[in-house]
């Protein structure tokens, strides 16, 4: 099932790139989790959320964070990006990911930390079952990227 | 008259509307009326008299499961607010 062909596209700058790599080997070998709020201009606001089960292969974003997070995305408008890491397996939704899936509007990032030195994220959206891959497209300048918050 | 905040992922249930006032005196209540007016939104909330287990309800931002579930009083002015959880992992 990893074999169809990317529909579509989600932009990512580098140094946002580099910060959910980042994140994600913060905590390994649990996984982490965090949104970012895509803004008009092309850049991002990003969410860390604490992973309530701090687990290495489940996560659930704790739920005061996740409702800040959230409120703050939808009052400005912005579009969604929901991701998360998997530490051993590579970046494809699992079944756990898909039967979760809540956000059909949102795109779905998992950075693989499966080979810790050439990390890895993949773009999906998820929409009643249906995974479809968007190709990531890494650009090197940033818009304007804020701090993440905590 | 408390008000329930729905996220953008319910609002095709709401036709719409973003903040909803529903009357009541505790979650349950308010959340009962919410669906009575929203039918549309009952089975994504309920599973026969209980919330699911992936939806976050919140008043005044504390999560209803660290309070008294449904029958967590509300006040005249409160807010509630709900949210799908973001959950997954390799598995």
């Amino acid at each position: 099932m990893n074999a169809a062909a990317p529909v579509g596209s989600f932009c990512l700058d580098r140094v946002t790139w580099d910060r959910l790599v980042e994140h994600a080997r913060s905590d390994h070998p649990y996984e982490v989790c965090g949104l970012l709020g895509l803004r008009p201009d092309g850049g991002f606001e990003h969410y860390l959320v604490p992973n309530a089960e701090r687990s290495m292969t489940y996560y659930v974003m704790e739920p005061r964070a996740l409702l800040r997070a959230m409120r703050e995305i939808e009052d400005h408008g912005y579009g969604l990006a929901i991701y998360h890491s998997h530490t051993h397996t590579d970046a494809y939704p699992s079944q756990t990911d898909i039967q979760l899936a809540a956000y059909p509007d949102a795109t779905y990032l998992i950075v693989t930390l499966q080979d810790w030195d050439r990390p890895d994220i993949r773009a999906f959206t998820i929409v009643d079952g249906e995974v479809r891959e968007k190709l990531v497209v890494v650009r090197d300048r940033p818009v304007h990227a804020p701090d993440p918050v905590a | 008259m408390p008000v329930v905040r729905i996220p953008t992922v319910l609002r095709k249930h709401t036709d719409g509307a973003a903040k909803i006032e529903v009357s009541g005196s505790d979650v349950g209540e308010v959340l009962r009326g919410l669906v009575a007016a929203h039918p549309g939104l009952s089975e994504q909330l309920f599973d026969g008299d209980k919330v699911r287990g992936f939806i976050n309800v919140y008043v005044e931002d504390e999560d209803i499961r660290y309070l008294d579930g449904l029958a967590s009083p509300v006040g005249d002015d409160a807010e509630i607010a709900l949210m799908p959880a973001v959950a997954g992992g390799a598995g």
